[in-house]
Order: structure tokens, then sequence, then C-alpha cells
């Protein structure tokens, strides 16, 4: 008690003395990148935790690619369970002689069996609850659809072959409670609707859901009695795993955050570990002095652990309000990527947060300070013992470890972590390596230069330590931000030059066997020649070599996707133009062949299967195995229609097939689209450009985050600058009096820290720009495979952003040399 | 008839500073009244907290006075802003310290080119190595001063000192950190250079030896000129 009375005193001392702003400010700056993050995740968890219920709107869903089948009915009906449908499926509506893709749902009358559905009269009005799904003949769409159409509560919509008037805007709806990405706004139906439209036809692509609810031992009944008799597009889905794609999305986010975040925090703890050095140093001549008048070792450490202590946590406390507000930052940029509204954050992340901020501390901070145990009482007779010489790196293993761990529990996964570390440490001694010999370099060219750029270069190269650790701080930064905001735009830009210009831009799906000629026609007559029209037909992949496919069993996400999710099949004589076959051999096409298969390369690659293996499918209820006899390279980037897997004709004559097309049309020929919906209602139109748009929307939002999360760590680059200055200030303020002293002006001494700092920062920008490239050059090569163009805008922006911004801040921190009087000069002893 | 007189190049009158301190304000120096005619040599002597120290930074224009002026080389110092003040220094007056005040990340030949491009004078470079030279260290000229020993430190400070050519040289202590024989050698080196290049040379210390050199003593107690003392 009496110890936390002079720690407390000490604080405010060494407060009031400016000792601990940057220790401060770097603390702050690490406990609020972390707290922003977890504020928001915590909301979105909120979100998905409060609505697990209502996400299914239902207890138990049977969830079909099918209608799903009587017996199942029938026996949820035996179990005294309610139950109800939901049909979804995309297609085009018109409003007028405006188009635009929706999710069309269609819901029976006990829909939704749990949650709640709520309607607004009008765009913004108040909410009503819905005890049930829209009555027939009338659809209730969502407010998106009606601002995109420029439309009203009461106007009239072409859904496929019949117009129903819209009388209520759709504002919740409780089992789309949190789809990630919300492409096509919802319009919803009775499904006794649906005949009306022709949307419906065999082979369309639906969603079909058999809801039930009741107590919950009838539904643990049902479930155990249809677990066996599901068919194979048939799949049961509770509460437990619903939206599993939502949890791994969320869960990549947070993990991907927490680890940005994290950058933010190893940075600042660089501009901790040198503000406790400087800390420690000043403190030596007290600590001398309090022991010299009888202080044990133990009590000066528990004094300045305490001070630490008390440091840390009210730096963590006003970390954790600043990650507060910024929070509210990311959700607005986030946000309505979800769908619902987000609840207030919880307190629950401002623990961990605060806890990261006190680690962060220890472990970066404690080292120098744990060493002021050490000092020598001998210190007051003699300045020149009791002190020590700078730290040893072993010391900062205890940092390191810390970072670790915490960047193990940021990812909650080990590999990924390693992973992340691992990189992390490489690119640090890469940046470091290229930092030095930039300093190095400088050294030499200040002989060429006048005095005030020789006085900054020469300052640069004397605190070589110090000056690369600033290099990298201020280097990483500038360079996530760079890769974040230029690569991206380039990445974009080179992937979008690898599409032609008039690749086709609209697709058609669900053509049904009798349309596919009037189709053909019409799109001659209007002049927009389709690429071909190709049948498709769905079907399970369900055993290769007899072995039945076991999803989980493949470890790479995306062959655990294909094993899952259905097959387009498809036949054709002849390969089409962009498809290259390379190995085995296709059929032949002027003769009848036997079932086979044709796979394209990735997917065989993926899932392991090579020529000769037999795929076993199940189409509409029945298996059809074919061996594997070649497979085909794809030209993905010509937007033509194409499939994984291709039979020779007459394979699968005896499925129910429709027909998939593509086709180029100028934007400014609406009329077209709108004809072709009046006069094909069935028919899908996708419409590329718009879908693409809103693809590279959510990028631009998710990027836009993610660069968020960095400021924090270009602030704490800023910190490290800060606080390297901080450690040399006493040096600045004698070198500015020696020149002024020997006649120097101002301005000489204004330029030769500009000199120092632009420089400093330009290194930053270059370094920067030389990652953020590499980065560039690598996800392009390697990741996307097209190649990437080196952007000297990258480099010159990253060289003037450096030099500026760190030019500006370094003259705003050391100003106050400009006013160090001469006469200090004689003041100083040696 | 008055005899004549050079013009004073160092001139103080009623000159005084004072501190604020707890206790009321703290004079340090009070009524300074001093004048240094061109080409002489003055040694400002006294006790440790005379106000020695202070009376060098003022009559330089290092620091402001509280009261009275000061006249450099015929301006009056209260007169100039900073700037200005810079600028008479980097023209007109030489400076050498106890504790050198070398800058340690610039060469010896950086450090005595420092005031020259300070006067921004033209052929830096060969300057700077000619006084370097005078002064017995063309061969250290490309050493930083921290792998210098004190006296060699000391003599590029004296370099640095002359190589503008001031009118005026201000030394504070410059043996007080350096052993008697080393001490030695550069107090000769400073009188030599000194009478070679005709400067005016007010410096302050407790070496009595040193000051004995000096053609005129001056003694401070408590803050006043107690004692003036003239070589016959």
């Amino acid at each position: 008690m009496r110890d936390l009375k002079v720690a407390l005193r000490a604080l405010r001392r060494d407060w009031s003395g400016g000792e601990l702003g940057v220790l401060a400010l770097a603390l702050v700056v690490s406990v609020a990148s972390v707290a922003s993050v977890g504020f928001f995740t915590d909301r979105i968890q909120t979100v998905m935790d409060r609505q697990a219920a209502e996400l299914l709107a239902a207890d138990l869903v049977v969830l079909s690619s099918e209608p799903v089948g009587s017996a199942i009915r029938a026996r949820a009906e035996q179990a005294g369970l309610d139950t109800g449908d939901s049909w979804t499926f995309r297609s085009v509506v018109l409003a007028g002689d405006q188009t635009q893709l929706t999710e069309v749902k269609a819901v029976s009358g006990g829909y939704p069996l749990r949650g709640q559905l709520r309607t607004a009269p009008e765009l913004f009005a108040a909410e009503r609850i819905e005890p049930t799904g829209p009555p027939a003949g009338e659809v209730w769409v969502e407010s998106g659809l009606l601002q995109t159409l420029g439309i009203e509560v009461g106007a009239g919509l072409q859904v496929g072959a019949q117009a129903f008037p819209i009388t209520r805007v759709l504002t919740y709806e409780p089992d789309r409670g949190g789809e990630v990405f919300n492409i096509a706004p919802r319009v919803l139906m009775n499904l006794s609707d649906v005949p009306a439209t022709e949307l419906v036809q065999p082979g369309s692509r639906v969603r079909y859901r058999l809801m039930v609810a009741g107590e919950s031992d009838a539904v643990q009944a049902f479930r155990a009695s249809v677990d066996g008799v599901l068919s194979q597009s048939e799949q049961l889905q509770g509460l437990d795993d619903a939206r599993p794609e939502l949890r791994v999305a969320l869960d990549r986010a947070r993990q991907f955050l927490g680890l940005a975040a994290m950058v933010s925090v190893v940075v600042a703890g660089v501009a901790i570990a040198l503000a406790a050095r400087r800390f420690a140093r000043r403190h030596w001549d007290a600590v001398a002095i309090m022991r010299c008048f009888g202080a044990t070792q133990d009590r000066v450490m528990r004094l300045y652990l305490l001070e630490m202590l008390l440091l840390g946590l009210m730096a963590g406390l006003v970390g954790v309000v600043i990650g507060y507000v910024a929070q509210s930052v990311l959700a607005g940029v986030l946000g309505n990527l979800v769908q619902g509204s987000l609840p207030s954050p919880s307190m629950r992340p401002a623990l961990p947060a605060l806890v990261v901020g006190l680690l962060t501390l220890l472990g970066f901070g404690l080292p120098p300070i744990l060493r002021l145990r050490t000092v020598s009482p001998a210190r007051v007779l003699r300045k020149d013992v009791g002190g020590w010489r700078d730290g040893s790196v072993w010391l900062y293993l205890l940092a390191v470890g810390l970072v670790s761990a915490l960047m193990v529990w940021q990812a909650q996964d080990l590999k990924l972590a390693g992973i992340v570390l691992g990189g992390a440490a490489a690119t640090l001694v890469l940046l470091t390596a290229v930092a030095w010999l930039m300093v190095r370099l400088m050294r030499r060219l200040r002989g060429r230069v006048g005095i005030a750029w020789r006085f900054g270069l020469a300052n640069i190269a004397r605190r070589q330590g110090s000056s690369v650790v600033q290099v990298v701080a201020l280097g990483l930064g500038i360079m996530v931000l760079l890769a974040l905001g230029l690569v991206r735009s380039d990445l974009l830009a080179s992937w979008q030059n690898s599409v032609p210009e008039d690749a086709p831009n609209h697709f058609l799906i669900n053509i049904q066997p009798e349309e596919v000629e009037p189709l053909r026609v019409f799109l001659a007559e209007r002049g927009a020649p389709s690429e071909g029209l190709y049948p498709m037909i769905r079907g399970r992949l369900t055993t290769l070599d007899g072995v039945p496919v076991d999803p989980d069993s493949y470890d790479n996400p995306r062959a655990e996707r294909l094993a899952q999710r259905e097959w387009n099949l498809s036949w054709a004589a002849e390969p089409q133009s962009d498809n290259k076959v390379v190995d085995g051999s296709w059929w032949d096409a002027s003769a009848p062949a036997e079932p086979q298969i044709s796979l394209e390369t990735g997917i065989a690659e993926a899932l392991g299967i090579g020529l000769g293996d037999r795929m076993q499918f199940m189409i509409a209820g029945s298996p059809i195995e074919v061996p594997v006899t070649s497979l085909r390279t794809v030209n993905w980037d010509t937007f033509r229609p194409n499939f994984f897997a291709v039979l020779p004709p007459g394979s699968l004559d005896d499925f129910p097939a429709t027909w998939i097309t593509s086709f180029y049309l100028p934007k400014s020929e609406t009329a077209t689209l709108v004809d072709l919906v009046r006069n094909f209602p069935a028919v899908t139109v996708i419409d590329v450009d718009a879908v693409m748009a809103k693809v590279r929307e959510i990028i631009d939002r998710v990027v836009t985050a993610v660069e968020y999360v960095f400021v924090f760590t270009l602030v704490a680059g800023l910190v490290v600058l800060y606080a390297a200055v901080q450690a040399t200030r006493d040096e600045r303020l004698f070198e500015g009096a020696v020149l002024r002293t020997l006649g120097g002006r101002r301005k000489v001494v204004v330029r030769s820290l500009l000199a120092e700092f632009a420089t400093l920062g330009a290194l930053a920008g270059l370094l920067a720009a030389f990652g953020a490239s590499l980065l560039g050059y690598g996800l392009g090569e390697h990741l996307f495979g097209f190649g990437y163009r080196f952007d000297p805008l990258l480099w010159l922006l990253g060289t003037a952003l450096g030099a500026g911004g760190v030019g500006l801040a370094g003259w705003l921190v050391t100003r106050t040399v400009l006013d160090s009087p001469p006469a200090l000069v004689l003041r100083r002893e040696g | 008839m008055t005899q004549f007189q050079p013009m004073p190049i160092v001139q103080a009158e009623q000159l005084g500073k004072r501190v604020k301190s707890p206790d009321g304000d703290l004079i340090i120096l009070d009524s300074v009244e001093l004048s240094v005619a061109q080409g002489e040599s003055v040694a400002i002597v006294g006790a440790s907290g005379s106000g020695k120290s202070t009376l060098l930074g003022l009559l330089a224009g290092l620091d402001r006075p509280s009261e009275g002026r000061v006249q450099l080389c015929g301006v009056d110092l209260g007169s100039l802003d900073e700037d200005g003040l810079a600028g008479l220094r980097a023209e007109r007056v030489g400076f050498v310290f106890q504790s050198f005040q070398l800058l340690p990340s610039l060469t010896a030949l950086e450090n005595v080119m420092l005031p020259l491009e300070m006067a921004e004078r033209t052929d830096v470079a060969a300057t700077a190595s000619e006084v370097l030279g005078r002064v017995g260290l063309s061969k250290r000229a490309r050493h930083y001063p921290n792998q210098l020993s004190g006296g060699e430190q000391q003599r590029v400070a004296i370099a640095r000192a002359f190589a503008t050519g001031p009118e005026v040289l201000f030394a504070d202590e410059p043996t007080g950190n350096l052993d008697r024989r080393t001490g030695q050698t550069v107090i000769e080196l400073l009188f030599s250079l000194n009478q070679e290049r005709g400067t005016t040379l007010i410096l302050v210390t407790h070496d009595v030896g040193l000051a004995e050199l000096c053609s005129r003593r001056l003694e401070l107690e408590d803050g006043r000129l107690s004692l003036e003392s003239v070589d016959a």
C-alpha cells in the first residue's frame, strides 16, 4: 500500500517530466488496434449468436436441390411437428423497362416457424411483425430492389411469366440472418404463385427447404428417423450446423484482422522498447540515490514494476476507449455487408485488449527496467559506474516469446500462427537487411552534399542501429498501405486487362430443351449471337473407383467443396475451342461413343483423379458410372460456359437437362434484355458486369477495412519514430546549440532536421515500395497466375509519402531544437 | 586631450543577469562594465559559480542579459534577433569550449568545415584542411571525435574556432578537461594562432598559468568584477 502510493507519486512525477509520454502512446496504439478489431468481431459474433435459433427459421431443415420427398414430409407429420416449405432461386425481374437479378424466395403458409418476419408499408417507414409470408398474388421486396429500380410500394413486378403488385417492404427475414455477401436483393412470394411464374422447370436451379419445428424430443426423434433415408441431394441442417460457411468466414475474418492488429502491436512494442530503455537510463541516478539511502534491490524493483503496471492500466484503458470508437468506423465500412443491424458491442473484448497491452509492455518494456535493479549505489560518486551498455539481445527473447504466444492466440491455429510468424520473421530480416544497406549507402553519399544534408545524413549514419529500426518500422506501416492500396488496384487492373473487351457479359441458365432453338434465333436476330448453347445436367459425385466419396477426407478445402456440391455435367461431340486435351484422348465425334468422361485438369488434381479412374454420379436418383478417358485444360477467362466434366453425346439422354449459354450485349442495349425476359420468362439472366461490380465492391470494402486496421501500424511506426527522436532529444538539443553557436541560422538547423527525417522517410518509403512490389509480384505471378506489372507510381508514391510524411512528423517533434538557446553549450558537461 | 584609444571590440555596460528561483530573483551578474580592445587577450577568472561562463555567454551573444547592453564588433547585440546574432557569430566570432563540443556525427574535417559553411564561404574543404594541418591533425581528418584523444579533440576545436578567421575568440576553460601536459600544448597552439592572426581573445579559466599568459585579467566575485590586473 505504501509502495503503491510511492509508485503513484513517481508516476505523476515522471509523467509531468515527459518521461512516459511515448511509452503511454505506444501502449495506447497497440491496445486500440487490438480492441477495435475485438469489438467489431464481437458485434458480428453477437448477431450470429442471437440469430442462431432464428437462422433456420425452424428447428431443423431438410435442404435439397430437388423437391423434398413425401416420405420425409410424412414422417414429420407423424412426429407431430409443424412444417413449412421455402424454395429459393435466382431470377431476373422486370419493373417497366428495368431488369434486376433477384433472389426469389417462395414460402408456404407456415413460414417462418421460428423467428420473426418484419415488413414496412413503404421505404424507411416503421416496421411491423408479420406472422406469415405474403398472401397469394402479392410480393414483398427488400428496400434495395426498390431503390435500384427506382420504384415504390404499389408498383408491379414481373416475376417470370406473372406480374405481381409489391405490397410491402421486406425489412427482416430470420433465415437470411447472416449471409456474408448479399449479391441479389430478395423477392418474397407465396409458394402457391410459383407455377404461374413458370420459373421452376425440371432441372432448374432451386434450393428446396422443408422446415420443421416442435418439441425438442419430437425434433430429435424426427432427426433420427430420417437420417438414414435422406437421398444424396438431401441434407439435414440443425441449429449447430447452421451456416457453416458463415462461421468459417467469421473465423477467417477474426483471424486475419486479429493478426493484422498484431502487426501494430509488434511495431508499437519496438517503440515501447526504445522508450523503456530511455526511461531506465534516465533513472540510473535516481536508483543510485535510492539505493544509497537504503532501498533494497527488491523495493526498487517493486516500485518500478508498480509504476509500469499503473501506467499500463491507464494507457490500456485509454486504448480500449479509442478502440471502441474506432470499431464503429470498421462497422460502418463492413457492417452492411452483413444482413441485419449490428448490436452495440459488448465489453468482453476490453479485457483481452488490456491484457495484450500489459503483455506488450512486459515483453518489450521490462528488460531495461528489470536491469535498474543492478544499478550500483557507487554511481552517486562516479557517473561512469553502475550503468550498463546497451542491453543484450537475449533480454528481448521474452518479447519474441510473448509475440509468438499472442499470435497463436489471435490466430487460434498453431500452423497458421507459425506460417505468419515465419513469414513475418523472414520479411523482417529481409527488410532489415535492405534498410541496413540503404543506411550504409547514405554514409557514402554525404560527402557530396551541402551542410544541411551532410549533417542530416551524418546523423542517420551515426545512429545506424536506431535508423534501421525506424526505417523498418515506418516502412512496414507504409508497405501494408501501399500493398493494399496500389497493389490491389494493379492486380485488379492486370486481371481486367486479361479479359477481352467483348467477352460475354451475360449468362443465361435454366434454358429448357424446347427453348434452345427459339432462343438461338432470338439472340441471332438481336445481333447478340451466343457463344454456343450447352446442355447441363446436375449430379452428385458418389464413388471413386467404387469407394464412396467422403468430403471430410479431403484436406484441401476446394476438394472438400467439390466432393460436397453438385456437379454440372455436360455432353459434347467436340472439345470447346478454348479447351485443350493434355492427357488421354477425346472420343471420336463421328461415331457413338461409350459413356466416359473428360475432366478439367484442375479439378482432377484437387480430387486426385487420374486417367482410367471410374467416377460414379447420382443424377436424379439414378447412378451412372463412367471412366475418365481424357484430361483437359480450360481457359476460364473467356467467360464462355465451360464444364469440369464432359461426356459424349447420348450418355445422359435419360436425364432432364437444362441449357446454358453466354453472349455479349453492349450496356446500352437493355431493351434486348427486357424482351428476352418477357419472351423466355423461365430463363435466368445473370449480368456478369453487375455481379463483377458487386464482387469488386465487396473486395473494396474488405480491403478498406483491412487498410483501416493497418493504419494503426502506420501510427505505431510514427510512434517508433517519435520514440527514437525522444531517445536522441538531448543530443539533438546539444547539436542544435552547437550549430547555432557556430553561427548557424535557423534555416540551416531546420534544413538539417528536415534532411534527416525526409531521408529516413524516403528510405522507409523505398523499402515499402520494394516490399509491396515483391508482394504484388508474388501474388500476381504465383497465386493468380497473371503477370504483375511493376508500377513506377508505387515507388514514386512510396518515397514521396515517406519523405513528406516522416519529414513533417520528424520536424514537428524536434522543432524545439530550434529554440535551444546557444548558451546550452556552455552548461553541458562533456 | 584624450589619449587615442583603439575602438573597443567588446564593450559591456551595466551588464546584469538574473534568474528566477523559489526564493526570488537570483543575481548571477551585477552591473558589469567591461571594454576589450582589438587584439587584446583577456582572462576572466574567479571561483566556481562566480558567473564567469555566464559573462562569456552574454559577451558572445549566446544568451540575453537581464539588463545593460553589449556591443560586439561595433554592433549592439540587443538590436539583433537570434538569426542576426547567429550571422554575426558566423562571420566574426570563434569559440573554444571546455568539453570541446565537437559534433559526434561529423569527422574532424567536417567539424572544422562547419563554421565556414555557416558563414557561406567558398573553398570550404580546402580552408578546413589547411587549418587542420596547422594544428597538426592532417592525418586525423577522417576520424570521428570518439576516435580522437581529448587533446586531439581540443585541437580540432581550436582549428574550428580559427577556421573563419574570426575577429574575436571566446574560450571557456579550454584546458579544463585536459591533463597538464596536453593542456600546455593546447595553450601554446591557442596563443600562437592568436598572435599569428591578430585575434582578440577572451577566455574564462581558473588555471592561473593560463590567465598569466593574457595581457589583462579580470576577477569576478559574486557576479561583480572585483579586480583587474594588467601586464605592464
